[in-house]
């Protein structure tokens, strides 16, 4: 599986607050969800996001919060992966759980800026700044989530073993 | 020879059914409750109907407990919450708790002996860590997650390495176990802890009140841990036995176990501390701070300061006080039972007479729900547990984080303000 698209590019500790604020989690509605994601940080975000542009954080990703609206909200924003230095545990057990693509690379991080068209490989974790013409390796799920990714989830997953 | 495992890897490894497990293991473990809100439970009950079974793995095992957004605050937060009561109905899921019974689940769950040492938790709410208080391994999940627990009683994990925090000495007045974790996540930053558990052992812990532990253990989340744990002692136990008939096993950490860090604590050193926005590890002492920090809003209450002993502590301190004038104050006691008990112990007479206002539990203004919301440019001080941008409301709104004492005696200056100053 492959992505392309551009990146909107934030800093360290991109909470769930922020992600999607508390005032919206009364909807479930992953679209509803979708309009106000990130506005709290970058209001012209939902505005300008095109459907395969990725997102690409500093350190500690989707801190705070368990809500699972996160990831759902930037998903149906129609964001293709998010690349940052590191996840919050709970975010990244929720962004595999909902098929949201993510990679930790905090190489590609440092060389990533606002703007730039970048292409990812999730087969060989490869990501590739086409703007700056630079690539980088991104770090590889371990096979036993490969597996939850490759059954298309963890509900499919659980389902193939019921 | 055996490998040295620590708290949280001796329980994972139990409910896994194997002898030991290391760091990095990846795992499944049977789960001993499954926990959701208002907020989380809804999606997880929409996941729970995509997955091949008929109801859940076990209709004790699995708690619901709107709290967030309740009692309903609009017609949305309605919807929600009959969802939960409708689930629960159909799947005769004992432990569904109603307004008039409820209260912040993480204040009641221990409380109404649901939790008890040596138990694993999972929970779609991140401060589920709060029971690591009572030895127990207990960690925030999604829904999805939660709808997977809910129907196979299972989980997967990854076995966390650990920090060790070895505490010492005695809390000095005005200091709670809030300035404990403050000051940790001051110290270590919010990430500090990213995907690990939080030990907490040492002499010192005897110093320590349950309702301290449950604060500490609350905000481990706020290093960006898996868990927070205490080892367990006679305190521990007696609080257990006072609460639950359940079953419980003490899983003490092998002197071999392997730790990344270790950090040493003397609690008589830790002064009272407020984390500035918009991070919980903002922190800086009451001492510290030489500006006058004007603010508009108290609230005493929320998952990590909404406990009897809390309220005691700002009884105390609003005794014979009045509120400044322009300020609000809100108490918020965490439980149906800690209500009664602030109102039989004459609590609310001193809060009223101070100007405050009460109101019933719910988690309501810490994740900028209902029940005093921030408009712009507007501060509060609160003994919740965030401090994010937006968190408590209008995204240009402020709140600085405190122990409940350092709360009341802002609430009576109109300013951030040590107890000492009173």
């Amino acid at each position: 599986m492959k992505t392309q698209g551009k990146v909107f590019r934030y800093g360290n500790n991109v909470d769930t607050d922020v992600i999607i604020p508390a005032r919206y989690l009364s909807s479930s509605d992953s679209e509803e969800l979708a309009q106000h994601c990130l506005e709290d940080i970058d209001a012209d975000f939902i505005k300008n996001v095109k459907p395969g542009d990725i997102i690409v954080a500093d350190k500690n990703f989707g801190c705070g919060s368990s809500r699972e609206h996160a990831p759902i909200a930037i998903k149906a924003a129609g964001v293709s992966c998010v690349i940052a230095a590191d996840f919050a545990r709970i975010f990244y057990r929720n962004a595999i759980n909902i098929g949201l693509p993510i990679l930790e690379c905090p190489e590609a991080v440092a060389g990533i800026e606002a703007g730039d068209e970048v292409a990812v490989d999730f087969d060989t974790g490869t990501i590739t700044n086409l703007t700056q013409n630079t690539s980088y390796q991104g770090q590889a799920f371990p096979e036993f989530i490969q597996k939850i990714i490759a059954a298309g989830g963890l509900v499919s997953s659980i389902n193939k073993n019921l | 020879m055996a490998l040295g495992m620590t708290m949280t890897q001796k329980i994972l490894a139990a409910h896994a059914g194997l002898k030991e497990v290391k760091a990095g293991d990846l795992i499944v473990a049977n789960l001993d409750l499954v926990l959701g809100n208002d907020i989380t439970a809804p999606v997880a009950i929409n996941v729970f109907a995509g997955i091949n079974a008929k109801t859940v793995f076990d209709k004790d095992k699995v708690v619901l407990v709107p709290d967030h957004f309740a009692p309903n605050k609009d017609i949305k937060a309605a919807e929600q919450c009959k969802k939960l009561r409708t689930f629960a109905g159909e799947h005769e899921i004992s432990n569904y708790f109603e307004i008039g019974e409820m209260g912040i689940e993480h204040a009641l769950l221990p409380e109404k002996g649901l939790v008890v040492t040596g138990n694993l938790v999972i929970g779609a709410d991140s401060h589920t860590c709060t029971y690591g208080a009572l030895g127990a391994f207990a960690t925030g999940v999604g829904s999805t997650d939660m709808a997977a627990g809910m129907a196979t009683g299972k989980a997967w994990f990854k076995v966390p390495t650990a920090i060790k925090i070895v505490l010492t000495g005695k809390l000095n007045k005005y200091v709670s176990g809030k300035d404990v974790i403050l000051h940790i996540i001051g110290m270590i930053g919010v990430d500090g802890a990213l995907y690990q558990s939080m030990e907490f052992v040492g002499d010192g812990i005897a110093n320590l009140t349950m309702d301290d532990r449950f604060a500490i253990a609350n905000m481990a989340i706020e290093a960006g841990a898996k868990n927070g744990i205490f080892m367990v002692d006679e305190q521990t136990l007696e609080y257990v036995k006072d609460h639950s008939d359940k079953e419980y096993t003490v899983y003490p950490a092998d002197e071999d176990a392997e730790y990344t860090r270790t950090i040493e604590i003397d609690l008589s050193a830790i002064k009272s501390t407020v984390a500035f926005p918009f991070l919980p590890e903002n922190t800086r002492t009451t001492d510290q701070i030489t500006e006058a920090i004007v603010i508009d809003q108290v609230v005493i209450g929320s998952c990590t300061n909404g406990r009897l002993s809390d309220f005691s502590k700002a009884a105390k301190i609003f005794e014979g006080r009045k509120v400044a004038k322009g300020v609000r104050v809100l108490i918020i006691p965490a439980t149906q039972k800690i209500y009664l008990q602030c109102m039989e112990l004459g609590y609310f007479k001193t809060f009223i007479e101070a100007g405050a206002t009460i109101s019933t539990p719910t988690c309501g203004p810490c994740i900028g729900g209902h029940m005093g919301i921030l408009a712009a440019g507007e501060r509060c001080v609160a003994t919740t547990n965030r401090n994010f941008v937006g968190r408590m409301g209008h995204v240009d709104s402020e709140v600085y984080l405190t122990n409940p004492e350092v709360a009341a005696a802002s609430a009576i200056l109109g300013r951030i303000a040590d107890p000492t100053e009173l």
